[in-house]
């Protein structure tokens, strides 16, 4: 089976995030970048599918020229080619934009299954499989924690609230969101690495941007529900402060 | 601005979010409206119309017995380009992760997704919601015609400020056919029986992924046991398996109000901070000073776990023999 994932590289997790100096977005020039996780989940159940059905895994990224770093990883763990459709100006799209991008390469491969994370962790909006799903008219699902193939169907577990979840079956080609934690993230061997080289990224720039219809104005430190204490000092100052309150005030030692 | 509420329920009953939602478009709306969708939902209707609204729709069909999100999405296109409202707004649960997306598309728009305030400009649709898993705010604008679609997340929007009334119920009969439901959906289940109930707990003490590897888990184990807490965890540390799923705190694990919940090297991710917002005092070590954590907590410790935690433990020991 044919398995296109599509990849968005975001800040290393527990970057230091300034605001830039327009106010409406991070300055990203001293930071570093990574998979975002749950598309790292998505990478791998596309690999272990493969495993077990074989055929091919596609990773497909829209980003600036850096996400090539993240691709080149994708295809280190074993995906057998990439897309990196290149755009200097990732902010000038919504989720939306960012969805026609890919449905537009995602099409030409006529894939049987695409995967991506059930949401990215700079932005959050958790849509773009939705709405790439919408855009090529396929079903789909999400917060999924297991794919079964079944012939020309899938039979996927999605996630619902508070522990509960449930079956859900839908003809292929199909798109799924997937979950942090459904497996288990292999690294990439030295064998991997060594491959990774000589596997093809295609590069395609991007279209440009149509007028976004949601815009970020502004961005800026949340502000504060509570002013919490916070003790300072050495850790056992800090430590015998905070019992203190926790037996007198808060009461409940 | 005309603005529409369209109201989750499960198992013959309201979400608790449905009504934070209908809260949100009386404050908003100058015509306020509600829908709910399904196949025999007069009662849900009548519960809903009994606020104050100018009409709920019942989007009624058999074909909606159980929610799809094709279905869903094919039923609510058509209800929106009847009434044409400027604003649709959801709660955001994992139903409307699940369609809310598709439904904007179908009107060419992107929905403004776990909204956390409105505002600051009136006049147009601006949103305030969270970014990099609630480290910064930002304040996000729709831009052009409606209809706008933004989903809230829970515990933004008050409920007490609910105002009563009487609605005007409305049947809605959409036009669906079975072969445009791709999905097919079971029923829904839960793993095995919890053996552990952190809701019982009076104190507790919750470990992140600041912990870093399973091996270091006694470090937060030993506070619990000076504390007599019970240990609970993040969502990635049972994830790992370093903990059992059971301990999971946050919206896919166990919600908890405990006198005492002690939060170490956990960052304050919205998923999380539901499961436990609740309870009454609240800690958080974090090495982050701006973790989110930070910002529901009552009192904090910035520093390193691994030296923060044995000391606290000492201390507690200390006062408590
Ligand atoms: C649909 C959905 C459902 C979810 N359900 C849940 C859920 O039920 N429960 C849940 O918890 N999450 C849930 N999540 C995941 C959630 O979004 C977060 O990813 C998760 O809560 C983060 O866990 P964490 O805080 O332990 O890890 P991180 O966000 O990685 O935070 C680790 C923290 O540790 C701090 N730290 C690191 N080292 C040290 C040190 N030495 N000393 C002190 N501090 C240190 C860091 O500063 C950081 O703040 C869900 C996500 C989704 C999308």
């Amino acid at each position: 089976m044919k398995i296109l994932v599509a990849i968005k590289q975001v800040p290393v997790r527990d970057s230091p995030l300034r605001v830039n100096a327009a106010g409406n977005w991070i300055a990203e020039d001293d930071l570093s970048f990574e998979i975002n996780e749950p598309d790292a989940y998505a990478l791998e159940e596309a690999l272990q599918l493969k495993e077990k059905h074989s055929g091919e895994v596609i990773a497909i990224c829209a980003g600036p020229a850096r996400a090539q770093q993240t691709i080149r990883e994708a295809l280190a763990k074993g995906a057998d080619r990439a897309i990196h459709i290149e755009t200097g100006n990732l902010a000038a799209f919504d989720t939306l934009g960012i969805a026609k991008l890919l449905a537009a390469e995602a099409g030409s491969e006529s894939p049987d299954l695409i995967l991506t994370g059930l949401q990215s962790d700079d932005l959050g909006y958790g849509q773009t499989g939705v709405v790439l799903a919408e855009l090529m008219g396929l079903p789909h699902s999400t917060i999924i924690m297991q794919v079964e193939v079944k012939g020309s169907a899938i039979r996927v577990k999605r996630e619902l609230e508070d522990g509960w979840f449930q079956h859900i079956s839908m003809p292929l080609p199909a798109v799924l969101t997937i979950q942090s934690g459904i497996n288990k993230l292999r690294y990439a061997t030295l064998m991997g690495i060594k491959k990774a080289k000589t596997k093809e990224i295609r590069r395609v720039s991007a279209a440009a941007p149509a007028e976004p219809t949601v815009r970020i104005e502004k961005i800026y430190a949340p502000q504060k529900a509570k002013q919490a204490q916070i003790f300072s000092g050495d850790p056992k100052t800090a430590a015998a402060a905070l019992v203190e309150k926790l037996k007198f005030e808060a009461r409940v030692l | 601005m005309k603005v529409l509420a369209i109201l989750e329920h499960n198992a013959g009953r309201l979400h608790r979010m449905s009504w934070e939602c209908l809260a949100a478009v009386q404050q908003l709306a100058s015509e306020a409206e509600a829908a709910l969708v399904g196949s025999s939902i007069a009662e849900l209707a009548r519960e809903a119309a009994a606020k104050q609204a100018a009409r709920v729709w019942a989007v009624e069909h058999p074909l909606l017995e159980n929610y799809t999100a094709d279905g869903y999405t094919a039923a609510l296109e058509q209800l929106l380009r009847k009434t044409t409202p400027d604003l649709v707004l959801l709660p955001h649960t994992y139903q409307t992760r699940d369609f809310a997306p598709k439904l904007a598309t179908r009107f060419g728009r992107a929905l403004i997704s776990d909204a956390i305030a409105a505002g600051p400009e009136s006049g147009s649709v601006t949103f305030v919601r969270q970014f990099f898993q609630g480290k910064l705010s930002g304040d996000v604008r729709a831009a052009g015609p409606g209809p706008h679609f933004a989903s809230l997340q829970a515990g933004a929007w008050r409920t007490d400020a609910l105002a009563a009334g009487s609605a005007t119920i409305e049947r809605f009969a959409p036009q669906l056919d079975a072969a445009q439901i791709r999905q097919t959906p079971e029923a829904p289940f839960r793993e095995a029986e919890r053996a552990v109930d952190l809701t019982a707990a009076e104190l507790i003490v919750s470990v992140g992924r600041g912990i870093g590897e399973k091996d270091r888990i006694p470090v937060v184990e030993d506070l619990a046991k000076a504390l007599g807490a019970e240990l609970a965890a993040s969502r990635p540390i049972c994830d790992a398996g370093w903990l059992p799923m059971e301990r999971q705190v946050g919206s896919s694990g166990q919600t908890v109000s405990p006198k005492l919940y002690l939060a170490v090297g956990i960052s304050g991710a919205i998923q999380h901070l539901v499961g436990m917002k609740g309870s009454k005092t609240i800690v958080a070590i974090n090495k982050d000073a701006n973790a989110p954590i930070f910002e529901v907590a009552d009192y904090g410790i910035v520093g390193d776990l691994f030296e923060v935690v044995p000391a606290l433990a000492a201390e507690i020991r200390k006062v408590k023999s």
